[in-house]
């Protein structure tokens, strides 16, 4: 029997950065907030310690941070005409699980998206006219523009003390930032991480080539910093294990370092963790939520009753959780009719590794930090014209590189045998002396009519759910612009010195088991037209106004960018239109 | 296993090999626990083949295969080498031998060939870098190899000095080499 629990004003359904973020600025509002987490309670001292957290089999290879497939996973296929299987064991993406979420084992990578990507389907149309566009992509409008999200984007990156060189200080550009990005209202907390040799040996090789390299603003800090909540991070000591792993050395922002040792201390808030929120429930009529029902790890299923549901989890777990509570109408690609699990979209990275001579480069590239890094951004966006080239979008490319751990950094020119003496000798020749950018190239992944999520019909989940089928492809668009970006990275790593190059354009047909980055978008999108966005501009459910929905399944495409610090100006932005508007009038659906 | 681990990183006068650097001991380790399980993960049916790019579709695990694999390796040695076993090969045999499975010139009772070589070349190698604790990399032989200082987390002073060799010799989780007992 299900048990009922007393009735909260709030509750959020997943604990990472947006769940954090909205129960800090709830709470704040003196509002009665409960947290729910899928996964177990973690800390950064008690979970993730340096006398152990630099272990790559446990962490790296064998997932030990992640969420395990036999709790819940997805269905995959290429096309609408083939047969979904399950994705028995993590590859294309690594869904989180636990207190902090990806918060936890991210990289820090902390960029703002471009002012026309949130306005991109008029930027293009204006530019290149519609029948520039492929017939079948459906790009719109985020209904949220770049300056509505400044003084958002701004609070994110001052919690977290990010590192970074402005490129754009009030419409004033900056000398050794980025001079694409949009104007910010002041500069970065904090200085730029230090950059490692072979970082620096690409800022020189792409300035000789004429672009304008800048430092990747991180959120692995260069020096002390105190945040707003009084929070205390401490300088980055550039280990090399960041993605994958936790930082135990404040030094990465995340929820455990920025927010959570504030939020845990009031008394208005409470967390329960090892629970999964399996619906949202709904009153008879659909309209309203009456709060959301869960189940512990004894398997015991609890009510628990709120006047206002967010909905926090990670993108793809927020769409699934509409779908089995029947909010909004699930999307259907033959009849172009429905907006949940529509416009799914993923990244378009690839790299390129430079093999240098040993007797005259010694990279030492095991110094890293998640989020270091020289990049340039003319090849992003809309930054560069279009018209000659056949296909639309872009992203940043850089020597991104983050460490050297051995298991996956023993890499070896192509053309050297697997295996044996050769490949040994290859190994020790090349491991200092190899420059291996991870997703070097950072592309855009627009949105088509037949990439979509919805309900798989044969697999089920340790409920009896179905699970999520996902329908992903690579189309021509996102392979033309990924070979053209890729060898514009390849012209500036061979300028750098590299004697051999091995090139990996990302080509079709999409790969479920290579890894791509977590950066998984769409599904349940923003907008301002209820026919083709699930939510509002505040991210509050069409259907249901007492829901909001955070995170990236709410970007309607994907730009060229790692998405974090936009969910989190997001969840800022989202928790002003409830504080100022919404609680005046609750249920009510905001202006838009 | 320790013949094959051998072969695929072969011993030289710098550095031991798969046998003497643990990767056996290291597969073994692994194989008795999550991993050869496949502990975690999605293991509910149907199970369907499909495309290469929907993943690995079995129910079959590591610890299975590997059984399976190394007895059909040494049945198919019996076979060709009057009746020797992999490990009773010599050196050039041993490598034409996992040449022509790499090739997928050989067939194997009850497991694909090709893959499992895959999978044995990246098990030993994993196991040549992965901390001592699990049983590889013993004397942290595969990161001395390469100049990999191990388990360090502060590189504040050489984050600056370029293009310098770092000096210090390797930790582990546990400590150094010498610390760590067999």
């Amino acid at each position: 029997m299900v048990k009922k629990l007393p009735r909260k004003d709030v509750v959020v359904v997943g604990f990472g950065w947006t769940g954090a973020i909205m129960a800090n600025e709830l709470t704040d509002e003196g509002l009665d907030v409960i947290a729910i987490e899928r996964g177990p309670w973690r800390d950064a001292p008690t979970d993730f310690p340096p006398t152990y957290m630099q272990d790559e089999l446990r962490y790296r290879v064998r997932h030990e941070l992640f969420l395990r497939p036999d709790q819940l996973t997805f269905t995959f296929r290429n096309t609408m005409s083939q047969t979904a299987l399950p994705i028995r064991s993590w590859g294309a993406f690594m869904p989180p699980n636990g207190v902090g979420g990806g918060g936890v084992h991210w990289n820090g990578e902390m960029w703002r998206f471009l002012p026309s990507d949130f306005v991109l389907k008029t930027h293009l149309t204006e530019r290149y006219g519609e029948s520039f566009l492929p017939s079948d992509m459906t790009i719109q409008d985020w209904g949220v523009t770049y300056d509505d999200l400044e003084p958002h984007y701004d609070r994110f990156e001052y919690l977290c003390g990010t590192s970074g060189t402005a490129g754009n200080l009030g419409g004033g550009i900056q000398e050794g930032g980025n001079p694409f990005e949009g104007p910010r209202s002041r500069p970065y907390p904090t200085p730029a991480q230090q950059q490692p040799f072979s970082h620096t040996l690409f800022g020189k090789a792409a300035r000789e080539l004429g672009y304008k390299p800048f430092p990747q603003p991180s959120g692995n800090l260069s020096q002390a910093y105190t945040n707003p909540l009084g929070m205390r991070l401490g300088p980055c000591t550039y280990c090399g294990f960041c993605e994958w792993f936790g930082c135990s050395n404040y030094s990465k922002a995340s929820p455990q370092t920025t927010i959570l040792p504030y939020l845990i201390r009031k008394s208005n808030f409470s967390l329960r963790d090892n629970s999964e929120v399996i619906r949202i429930n709904l009153d008879r009529a659909g309209r309203h939520a009456t709060g959301v029902t869960f189940v512990d790890s004894s398997g015991d299923e609890w009510e628990q009753p709120a006047d206002l549901v967010i909905l926090s989890a990670y993108a793809l777990f927020n769409v699934q959780l509409l779908l089995h509570s029947k909010i909004g109408q699930p999307y259907d690609p033959v009849t172009n009719t429905g907006v949940v699990g529509r416009n799914y979209t993923h990244q378009t990275v690839s790299t390129v590794n430079g093999f240098f001579d040993n007797k005259k480069f010694n990279f030492n590239p095991f110094i890293g930090s998640g989020s270091i890094g020289m990049c340039i951004d003319e090849f992003n966006g809309d930054n560069f014209d279009h018209g000659p080239l056949g296909f639309v979008g872009g992203g940043y490319v850089g020597q991104v590189q983050t460490g050297a751990r051995p298991i996956e950094s023993t890499l070896v020119p192509p053309g050297t045998p697997r295996w044996g003496v050769d490949w040994k000798k290859a190994v020790k020749d090349n491991y200092l002396s190899t420059v291996k950018p991870g997703a070097g190239v950072h592309g855009s992944f627009y949105a088509y009519r037949d990439i979509y999520l919805d309900l798989d019909p044969t697999y089920k989940d340790r409920f009896g759910r179905p699970l999520m089928r996902i329908t992903m492809d690579l189309k021509e668009n996102e392979i033309k612009q990924n070979k053209f970006l890729t060898d514009k990275f390849a012209e500036i790593i061979k300028t750098m010195g590299a004697e051999k190059l091995a090139v990996q354009y990302r080509t079709g047909p999409y790969d479920i088991t290579a890894y791509q980055t977590t950066h998984l978008n769409g599904g349940a999108v923003m907008g301002t037209d209820p026919k083709t966005s699930v939510l509002n501009r505040y991210l509050q459910s069409w259907d249901v106004p007492n829901l909001f929905v955070m995170g990236a399944s709410a970007f309607p495409q994907n730009a060229g960018y790692n998405p974090t610090l936009t969910v989190g100006a997001l969840a800022y932005w989202s928790a002003a239109a409830i504080r100022t508007q919404y609680l005046k009038s609750p249920g009510r659906l905001l202006d838009v | 296993m320790e013949a094959l681990a051998d072969t695929i990183i072969p011993s030289d006068p710098q550095a031991p090999g798969g046998k003497d650097a643990g990767c056996a001991v290291f597969i073994d380790r692994q194989l008795a626990g999550p991993y050869g399980r496949q502990e975690g993960l999605y293991q509910r049916p149907p199970f369907l083949s499909g495309a290469k790019n929907q993943g690995y579709q079995s129910d079959i695990g590591p610890a299975e295969t590997y059984r399976a694999g190394l007895a059909a390796i040494n049945s198919v040695c019996r076979e060709r080498y009057g009746g020797r076993a992999f490990a009773d090969l010599s050196t050039d045999e041993r490598i034409l031998f996992l040449k022509v499975l790499e090739a997928g010139e050989v067939k194997l009772q009850g497991v694909d060939g090709k893959s499992f070589l895959e999978q044995m070349v990246k098990d030993v190698q994993m196991g040549f870098f992965a901390d001592p604790i699990y049983g590889g990399n013993r004397d942290m032989a595969g990161w001395k190899m390469i100049g990999y200082p191990g388990a360090r987390y502060n590189y504040l002073d050489w984050v600056n000095r370029h293009n310098e060799r770092f000096p210090l010799p390797p930790v582990g989780i546990t400590g150094n080499a010498e610390w760590t007992r067999w």
